[in-house]
C-alpha cells in the first residue's frame, strides 16, 4: 500500500522545531550585532565599529579567563563523559540488584543541591586540602566542574542506552566476541549518538557555571563567567558581546571541522 | 545439575561486581568533588552561627528550627515560616511550568532532528547547541535587548503603527519564563534526541496500517517508547530550574526571591550559614525523595520491555 | 577509538599547561570586579618588575567567606571599611603599618586616622563613595535629595524606580529616613523600617544592579545608587542628576589591605605605597569613577571629574552623611528578617 505521507510526519512538528531555532538564533543575532556598536550602550546602535573587539584583545583579564574557561571545560567534559558511560553502562539494563537506586541518586545528588551550597561545602573542604598539599593549580577547579558535569552527561547516554536493542549485543557475544570487542565495535557505536549529546551538554555546562567556580577558585583563576560576575555591578559594556561573538565564532569552527572528520568516519 | 546453579548464580555476582567497577570512576569523583564534601554542609547545619558569617562549632538546633517555624520579628509569635514557604512555592511552579514548556517545544524540536537524514542529523544537533556556547549571562542579557520597551519587539510593532505605547514585556512573569525555557531548552532536546533516534519507524508504520491516527500513533506509540529521554530531560530542566536565580532575577526585576536567592543570603548578607546549610539539605532531601518516586514508577515500565 | 585516546592526550596537555609560570616577582590582587585600572597596574608591573594577576570578587562576604578558609593564595583585599574591623580581629590582615610608609603624607587629614583602621596600621584608601538617590530630571521636577524618592515615589516615578538590592544600603537608608540612626536595634523603628519598604515596594519596578544602563534607556526614571555610577549616567545623559538624601546617607570606602598569610609581602607594601602616590590614585579615580583618599590627586584626574558634583560633596550636605559601619550580629539578623520579608 503507497502512502501519501511519510510516516514520520507528525503535524505541526517541523513548524514549532523551525519557529524553535529561529527563537534561538534572535538573541544570538543582537548579540552579534550590538558586538560591532560604535556606542557603547546596548540600548541603541550607533554604527559599526571593531573597537570592542579590540578593546577584548588587549584586556588581558578577559583573554586569560576565556582561555582557563574553555580548558576547565575541556578536560571536565571529557572526563565526565568517559566516567558518565561507565555508570550508565553499570546502571542499564538490568534487573534492578541492591544498591541500583542508590547509585542512581548519587549519580544524580549534584543536579539536586543549590550550586552555592556545593560551592561553600567545596571552599571549606579544598581550603583545606590547599594548606595541607600546598597544590593550588586549576586541579580544584576540574574535580568540581567535573563532578558536577557528570550528571548531565549521564542522563542522555542512560535514555539512549535504555532503548537499545539488548540482542544485537548478544549475537555479538555468539560470535566469540569478548566483552571488551563486543563493546568497542556494536555497544560504543550505537550508543555514540548518546556519548556526544551527554558530552555537548557537559562542555556547556562547564562553560557557563559561574558560583561554585567563584567560591573555589584560587589567585589568577577568573574564568569568564566569574569575570563577567564581576563586570555587573559596575557596567556591561559591548566588549562582553564582542567576546561572545569571538567564542561563538570559534565554536562554529570547531563544530565544522568536527562535521568534516565525521564525514569519513561512517 | 547443581553445577548449572552455581555457574548462572556466579555469573551473576560476576555481572553486579563488573556493574560495581563499572560505575566505580564517577562515585569516586562525585563523592570526592560533589556529595562528600555535602557532609560538611551537614554538619554545618547543626551549628551555630558565627558572627560575622561562617560558623562557631557549638550545636544548635535553631538551623533547622528555623526552616519550617519562624518567631514574628515584632511580637515573637512562633508560626509557620511563610516567606520559606512562598519562596519554596514559587520556585516550585516557575521549574513545574519551564519543564512543561521545555517539553512543549522541545518534543517537536527533537523530534525533528531525529527524523532528518543521517547525514544531516549531526549537524542539526550541533546547530541547537551552539546558541548554548555563548555565556548565560551574555544570552540573558540577549533576549533583555529584545524585549525591553526600547528593544527590537517594540520597536518593530510602534514601526508598523500596531501599537501606540511600548508594550511592557521586560519584569513581568512572561520574561522569567521566556529567559527560563530558553536557557534550559538544550537540556531538554538532548536527551530527548538521544531515545527518539533510535525509534523504530516500523512500530510507527505498524500503528498507521492499523489505521490510526497521526495524533493517535504519537500517543500511544511515539511517547511510551521515548519516555527515558523524557524522564531524562524533565529532570535535567526540573532541578536545576528549582535553584535558578540568576534568570529570574535579570528578566524578572528581581523583586522576588527564588529558592537559590534565599540560601544564597544565608551564606551572603545574612550571615547564617546554619540556616543557609539546613535549607539546602531540606530541598535536597525533597528533590530526592520526588526524584526516586518518579523514576520508580516512570522508569520501571521502560527496562521491562527489553531484556 | 584513536580519537578517543588522542582527546585524552590533548586533555592531558592541556591538564600540564595548567600549572603556572613562576615570574620574577609576583603580587596577587583580590578585588572588586571592574576597579583597578590596566594603565595603573601596567606601571607599577614596569616599575617594580611585579606580575600582577587581579581576581575578583562580587562581595565583601563572598571575600571574607574564602580568605577565612586559607589556602587562597592572594595577597591584598580591598574590603569595605565596614567589615575592615572584622577582618582585623579574625587576625586576617598583616599590620603593615601604611601610616608609617613614604607616601603616607598625601592621605587626605581626614581619612588619616579612621576608626576603622586607627592611625593605619593596616590599610590605604581606595576608593570611596556615597549611596544616594539618581533621577531623571526629565520626568520628575521636584526634589531629588530624599528618600522618599524610593518609600514614598512621587506619581510620576511610580512604576519606574529601580532599587539596587544591596540589603545593608536599602536597610539603612529606610533606618534614616524613619529617623533612626544606623545599625540601630530599636524593635519600633525596626518595625516602622518593616512597613516603609513593603509600601514602598508596589512603586519599584524592579530591584537590580543595571542601574547605568537602564537609566540611560528609559528602562528606569530614578534609582538609589552610589554616586560614581550617578556619574557615569549624568556623562551620557545630563538630565539625570545624582541626590544627597537630607534625611542621611552613608559614606563607604573600600581600603587595600595585606593578607596575613601573603606570599608575597614585600611587593604588597610596595604596592600600598603606590597608591598613596596622587598620580597613581588619580589614575586610578579616572578608571573607576569614585574619590580616592589621597589629596592632590584630582589633578591626575580625567577633566570631567573635577568639580563634578557626584564626587564633591556639596557643603550643605557635608554633614549629614553617615559612615558606614559594620552592625551587631543581633541587629545583622533582624535586618536579615526583614529583607527577607520584603521579598518573599
Amino acid at each position: 500500500m503507497a502512502r501519501s505521507f511519510s510516516v514520520r510526519r507528525q503535524r505541526g512538528f517541523t513548524t514549532i522545531a523551525m519557529v524553535c531555532f529561529a527563537a534561538l538564533y534572535l538573541p544570538i543575532a543582537v548579540l552579534v550585532f550590538y558586538s560591532f556598536n560604535a556606542g557603547e550602550s546596548l540600548a541603541s546602535f550607533d554604527g559599526m565599529s571593531l573597537r570592542w573587539f579590540e578593546k577584548a584583545f588587549q584586556n588581558q583579564q578577559v583573554i586569560d579567563a576565556s582561555l582557563r574557561s574553555l580548558q576547565i571545560a575541556s578536560i571536565a567534559a571529557v572526563i565526565a563523559t568517559i566516567a558518565a558511560t561507565m555508570a550508565a553502562l553499570a546502571t542499564t539494563r538490568t534487573e534492578p540488584y541492591r544498591g541500583l537506586t542508590m547509585k542512581y541518586a548519587f549519580i544524580n545528588q549534584p543536579l539536586m543541591i543549590p550550586e552555592i551550597v556545593t560551592a561553600v561545602a567545596l571552599l571549606i573542604f579544598f581550603a583545606r586540602i590547599k594548606i595541607w598539599t600546598g597544590y593550588s593549580g586549576l586541579g580544584y577547579l576540574v574535580a568540581a566542574h567535573t563532578a558536577f558535569c557528570i550528571p548531565f552527561a549521564y542522563l542522555p547516554i542512560r535514555a539512549r542506552l535504555e532503548n537499545m536493542d539488548l540482542t544485537l549485543e548478544k549475537a555479538a557475544a555468539d560470535l566469540y566476541a569478548t566483552p571488551w570487542n563486543a563493546f568497542r565495535y556494536v555497544t560504543l557505536p550505537l550508543l555514540w549518538p548518546g556519548i556526544l549529546a551527554g558530552f555537548m551538554l557537559a562542555f556547556v555546562i562547564s562553560l557557563d557555571d559561574v558560583v561554585i567556580t567563584e567560591f573555589v577558585k584560587s589567585a589568577g583563576q577568573d574564568t569568564l563567567p566569574t569575570y563577567m560576575l564581576g563586570q555587573i555591578r559596575r557596567s556591561i559594556t559591548p566588549e562582553m558581546n564582542a567576546i561572545s561573538t569571538l567564542f561563538l565564532g570559534l565554536s562554529i569552527c570547531v563544530v565544522i571541522v568536527f562535521f568534516v572528520v565525521n564525514r569519513n568516519r561512517a | 545439575m547443581t553445577d548449572a546453579v552455581a555457574t548462572v548464580e556466579t555469573e551473576k555476582t560476576r555481572d553486579i561486581r563488573k556493574r560495581w567497577l563499572l560505575s566505580l570512576p564517577a562515585l569516586l569523583i562525585i563523592l570526592a568533588a560533589a556529595s562528600g564534601p555535602l557532609l560538611i554542609v551537614v554538619a554545618y547545619s547543626f551549628l551555630t552561627p558565627g558572627p560575622y558569617g561562617d560558623v562557631v562549632w557549638q550545636p544548635s538546633l535553631d538551623g533547622w528550627i528555623n526552616v519550617f517555624l519562624e518567631k514574628d520579628i515584632f511580637d515573637d509569635t512562633l508560626s509557620l515560616a511563610s516567606a520559606h514557604i512562598s519562596i519554596f512555592v514559587r520556585s516550585v511552579v516557575l521549574s513545574l511550568v519551564t519543564t512543561v514548556l521545555t517539553l512543549a517545544i522541545g518534543f517537536p524540536t527533537a523530534y525533528f532532528i531525529a527524523t532528518r537524514r543521517e547525514t544531516t542529523r549531526e549537524l542539526w544537533l550541533l546547530l541547537i547547541t551552539i546558541p548554548f556556547w555563548t555565556n548565560l549571562l551574555i544570552r540573558t542579557f540577549a533576549i533583555l535587548e529584545i524585549i525591553r520597551n526600547e528593544g527590537l519587539i517594540n520597536g518593530l510593532l510602534l514601526r508598523a503603527g500596531l501599537i501606540a505605547k511600548p508594550l511592557q514585556m521586560l519584569f513581568t512573569d512572561g520574561a522569567i519564563l521566556t529567559g527560563m525555557v530558553y536557557v534550559y531548552l538544550p537540556l531538554m532536546v538532548l536527551p530527548l534526541y538521544a531515545s527518539m533516534e533510535k525509534l523504530d519507524f516500523r512500530l510507527v508504520e505498524a500503528g498507521y496500517d492499523l489505521y490510526a491516527t497521526p495524533f493517535k500513533v504519537l500517543r500511544r506509540i511515539i511517547i511510551p517508547l521515548v519516555k527515558p529521554g523524557i524522564i531524562a530531560g524533565s529532570i535535567l530542566v526540573f532541578i536545576p530550574a528549582l535553584g535558578a536565580y540568576v534568570t529570574p532575577s535579570i528578566l524578572g526585576g528581581g523583586k522576588n526571591l527564588m529558592l537559590g536567592n534565599l540560601i544564597e543570603l544565608q551564606f551572603g548578607q545574612g550571615r547564617n550559614w546554619p540556616l543557609g546549610s539546613a535549607l539546602s539539605i531540606a530541598l535536597m532531601l525533597i528533590v530526592m525523595v520526588a526524584l526516586l518516586f518518579y523514576v520508580r514508577n516512570a522508569g520501571s515500565q521502560g527496562s521491562r520491555q527489553h531484556g | 577509538m584513536k580519537r578517543m585516546t588522542s582527546t585524552i592526550a590533548l586533555a592531558a596537555a592541556l591538564l600540564a599547561s595548567a600549572s603556572f609560570a613562576h615570574a620574577e616577582g609576583e603580587l596577587n590582587i583580590y578585588n572588586w570586579g571592574n576597579y583597578t585600572s590596566p594603565e595603573m597596574i601596567k606601571k607599577f608591573e614596569d616599575t617594580y618588575k611585579v606580575k600582577v594577576t587581579i581576581t575578583d570578587y562580587d562581595s565583601n562576604d563572598t571575600a571574607l567567606a574564602k580568605v577565612r578558609q586559607g589556602g587562597s593564595g592572594f595577597d591584598m583585599v580591598v574590603p569595605s571599611q565596614n567589615y575592615i574591623p572584622i577582618w582585623i580581629s579574625e587576625g586576617l590582615l598583616l599590620e603593615t603599618d601604611p601610616g608609617k610608609m613614604e607616601n603616607f603624607k598625601n592621605v587626605a587629614k581626614e581619612w588619616a586616622n579612621p576608626d576603622f583602621d586607627p592611625g593605619r596600621k593596616y590599610t590605604v584608601p581606595w576608593a570611596m563613595g556615597i549611596v544616594g538617590t539618581v533621577v531623571n530630571t526629565d520626568v520628575y521636577k521636584g526634589d531629588i535629595n530624599t528618600w522618599g524618592i524610593i518609600f514614598d515615589t512621587p506619581d510620576e516615578l511610580k512604576g519606574k524606580v529601580n532599587v539596587v538590592p544591596e540589603m545593608t544600603d536599602v536597610i539603612d537608608a529606610a533606618v534614616l529616613y524613619n529617623g533612626g540612626k544606623k545599625c540601630t536595634g530599636d524593635l519600633a523603628i525596626l518595625k516602622k523600617v518593616r512597613d516603609t519598604l513593603v509600601k514602598a515596594k508596589p512603586n519599584w519596578v524592579a530591584m537590580e544592579y543595571g542601574t547605568i544602563e537602564k537609566m540611560g534607556s528609559g528602562d528606569f526614571a530614578a534609582s538609589s545608587d552610589w554616586n560614581g555610577s550617578a556619574f557615569r549616567q549624568r556623562l551620557k545623559n545630563p538630565a539625570i542628576k545624582f541626590g544627597y538624601p537630607k534625611e542621611g546617607f552613608v559614606d563607604w570606602s573600600d581600603n587595600l589591605s595585606v593578607l596575613k598569610d601573603a606570599k608575597n609581602v614585600e611587593n604588597a607594601k610596595l604596592f600600598q605605597n603606590f597608591m598613596m602616590d596622587p598620580e597613581n590614585a588619580g589614575m586610578n579615580s579616572g578608571f573607576h569613577r569614585y574619590a580616592n583618599g589621597i589629596a592632590g590627586s584630582d589633578k591626575f584626574m580625567p577633566a570631567d571629574m573635577k568639580g563634578a558634583p557626584e564626587i564633591n560633596v556639596p557643603a550643605e550636605f557635608a554633614s549629614v552623611g553617615v559612615p558606614s559601619m559594620t552592625c551587631p550580629p543581633d541587629v545583622q539578623a533582624l535586618y536579615t528578617k526583614i529583607w527577607t520579608e520584603l521579598q518573599k
